[in-house]
């Protein structure tokens, strides 16, 4: 074997360079979550939770489509799930404590999420789409037709009662350090899933099923599974949103929401993982913003117009771009 | 009066009827849908923008201009047509090759945009069209009322439904399309201009839905939303039908109004949903849907 020399000086050179894109990463990440603990300090906290949540939202959205490549356009109907379940069971059972409503929201958007796995995972692209969409269709019906979810009006009043029985979440600031925590945690959750060899294997399955297939692994296994780790986290953004806004409306359950999601990860630069948190965070505030001043009523064009742009000119999004840029440019 | 399983006659008549043209109008959009991805491989999340402007098209030139529903039959699908074509040109050709998720994004963000523009202008409430003298009044078939627009409307989508199909799998034109879609370069080499081909039939199927959007300007409340709402079941349809399949996508949409149309004399709550609930049936059964080839 005449490589075998040098190979293992190219190993070792490989090493160094992750070791030294590990340490930026890492500084850039302690830089953000700095930022993310002073920031109610300076803004209102209930919009940067609201950012919060929908950064969730999509990261979890971005897990099953630019790590994996499948396209849901139902995860709107995960997010209402655990909004109305965590709503409902706080709202009508006061013994129930705050972790417990949202765990058990994330729970039902769980297996709700094997579900729609189980149904659509035997079709591939758009197919797989249009499956989601339609079942998420179902699950947005049930909902309007559901008393406990007050139709049109939605549920309102949810409380949100006591940390572990002893942190008044009444209180923005510690609600704010609350989703925060949460957030952080999925954020990670998420980056360690991706780096696993099981992250691997779903970047490999987005790359060339057929190959993945091949080298024998279980597919449908492994995309199950990402599915419903997947409605799993969009659950737990809808439960911890409901808390927040102390409100779960139809809104969260359109699929105008599901179409949303995918507009923040693309804006973002899907396969990444800050993408879909900078893309949240752009999305929810153009939208707030545009809906302060005069263009009030130009809100969905407008997303229409970005939503067109990003597809045609902008693919990879912001943190996809900056990335292509950094690699030409700085090696 | 004689009943049926609890129901009167009439009543369970009248709503197969509406049924059935619900079905037609599922059936037209379907077909267009149809024949854009079968071959073009492009779902056109625009379609149901594409049957919101047919029928706003249809009411605001009367407005203006008094141009009556004749006219408009043949006025409104060719206008859209050509926006079909400007957009194919212009937006949808740039993505040809990527990915047939970012054809879908770039007709959902299409749709957005036409849909809140026209919101904007015309706002949700719903504009009135009236009909054409011609269809006023109905005629009495002893169990039940036909008025007459509702049976040109079964009528005409038929006829139209046909045509498409025949033109697609059994002419010269249609070979051509399908030949195109396999291997564009071959046909080029034969002396086939096939982005011209492509751009025309993206114009043809969304002119389908704008033709389903003036039948529908006289029954339905014409409001920029209301695209919105159907396209979704429309999509159902396709996937029951299996997608791609013309004549799948024809006979499931009638199918699927008569469905409804049933669901709502026999048990209304869940009417809005009934479609949804035979499409996850389909799927666990034939994940191809009803007339589709296993891909």
């Amino acid at each position: 074997m005449s490589q075998s020399f040098d190979s293992t000086a190219i190993h070792q050179a490989i090493l160094e360079q992750q070791k030294a894109d590990g340490r930026k990463k890492m500084l850039l990440n302690a830089v953000l979550v700095l930022l993310l603990v002073a920031a109610p300090f300076v803004l209102y906290p209930v919009f940067l939770m609201k950012i919060l949540c929908f950064a969730l939202f999509a990261v979890a959205f971005n897990l099953l489509f630019g790590f994996t490549g499948l396209l849901s356009f139902g995860h709107a109907a995960f997010l209402a799930t655990g909004g109305y379940t965590t709503g409902y069971l706080l709202t009508n059972f006061s013994g129930l404590s705050t972790e417990m409503g949202i765990l058990a929201g994330t729970a039902v958007a769980t297996l709700l999420g094997l579900a729609f796995a189980l149904l659509s995972i035997r079709r591939q692209g758009i197919y797989f789409a249009m499956v989601t969409l339609a079942l998420a269709q179902l699950v947005f019906f049930f909902f309007v037709q559901s008393e406990f979810t007050g139709g049109e009006d939605g549920m309102h009043g949810i409380p949100r009662g006591h940390l572990l029985g002893m942190i008044d979440l009444n209180n923005n600031f510690n609600m704010y350090y609350f989703v925060l925590a949460v957030f952080l945690g999925c954020y990670l959750l998420v980056q360690r899933i991706v780096s696993s060899p099981y992250g691997q294997v779903l970047k490999s399955i987005k790359q060339n099923e057929p190959r993945a297939v091949s080298l024998g692994y279980n597919v449908n296994r492994y995309k199950v599974l990402a599915f419903v780790i997947s409605a799993a986290l969009a659950g737990l953004a809808g439960s911890m949103k409901s808390v927040v806004f102390q409100l779960a409306s139809l809104n969260d359950a359109h699929w105008h929401m599901s179409g949303e999601v995918i507009l923040m990860t693309l804006v973002g630069g899907m396969g990444t993982l800050l993408g879909p948190v900078v893309g949240a965070t752009f999305v929810v505030n153009v939208e707030y913003h545009l809906s302060q001043g005069a263009l009030r009523d130009w809100v969905d064009p407008i997303l229409g117009g970005i939503f067109i742009l990003v597809v045609l000119a902008f693919r990879s999004g912001f943190v996809g771009e900056l990335q292509k840029f950094f690699k030409k440019n700085l090696g | 009066m004689s009943m049926i399983f609890g129901v009167p006659l009439a009543v369970l008549s009248g709503q197969l009827l509406i049924g059935v043209i619900n079905g037609a109008f599922y059936a037209l959009l379907s077909l267009g849908l149809a024949v854009i991805f079968g071959l073009l491989k492009i779902i056109n999340f625009a379609h149901g923008a594409m049957y919101m402007l047919g029928a706003m098209v249809t009411v605001i030139m009367f407005d203006v201009m008094g141009v009556n529903y004749w006219v408009a039959l043949f006025m409104a699908p060719l206008l859209v047509g050509a926006v079909g074509v400007l957009i194919e040109y212009f937006l949808l050709r740039r993505i040809a090759g990527q990915d047939h998720i970012y054809s879908l994004l770039l007709t959902f963000g299409i749709a957005l945009l036409m849909q809140g523009v026209l919101t904007n202008i015309y706002g949700v409430s719903g504009l009135r069209y009236s009909m054409p003298d011609l269809f006023k009044g109905g005629i009495n078939l002893g169990f039940m009322f036909l008025p007459y627009y509702r049976a040109w409307v079964i009528g005409i989508a038929l006829v139209v439904c046909f045509g498409t199909w025949f033109m697609i799998e059994k002419t010269k034109l249609g070979a051509y399309l399908r030949a195109g879609t396999e291997d564009a370069q071959l046909m080029q080499g034969f002396g086939i201009n096939v982005p011209l081909l492509v751009s025309l039939t993206y114009g043809f199927g969304v002119a389908l839905a704008a033709f389903a959007g003036v039948l529908a300007a006289p029954i339905y409340s014409v409001t920029p939303v209301m695209g919105s709402h159907i396209l979704i079941t429309v999509f159902a349809v396709v996937v029951i039908g299996g997608m791609g399949s013309i004549s799948g996508a024809i006979i499931t949409g009638i199918l699927m109004g008569v469905v409804e149309g049933l669901t709502k004399t026999f048990y209304p709550p869940a009417s809005s949903a009934v479609i949804f609930l035979v499409m996850v049936v389909v799927l666990m059964f034939r994940p191809a849907g009803l007339f589709g080839k296993e891909a």
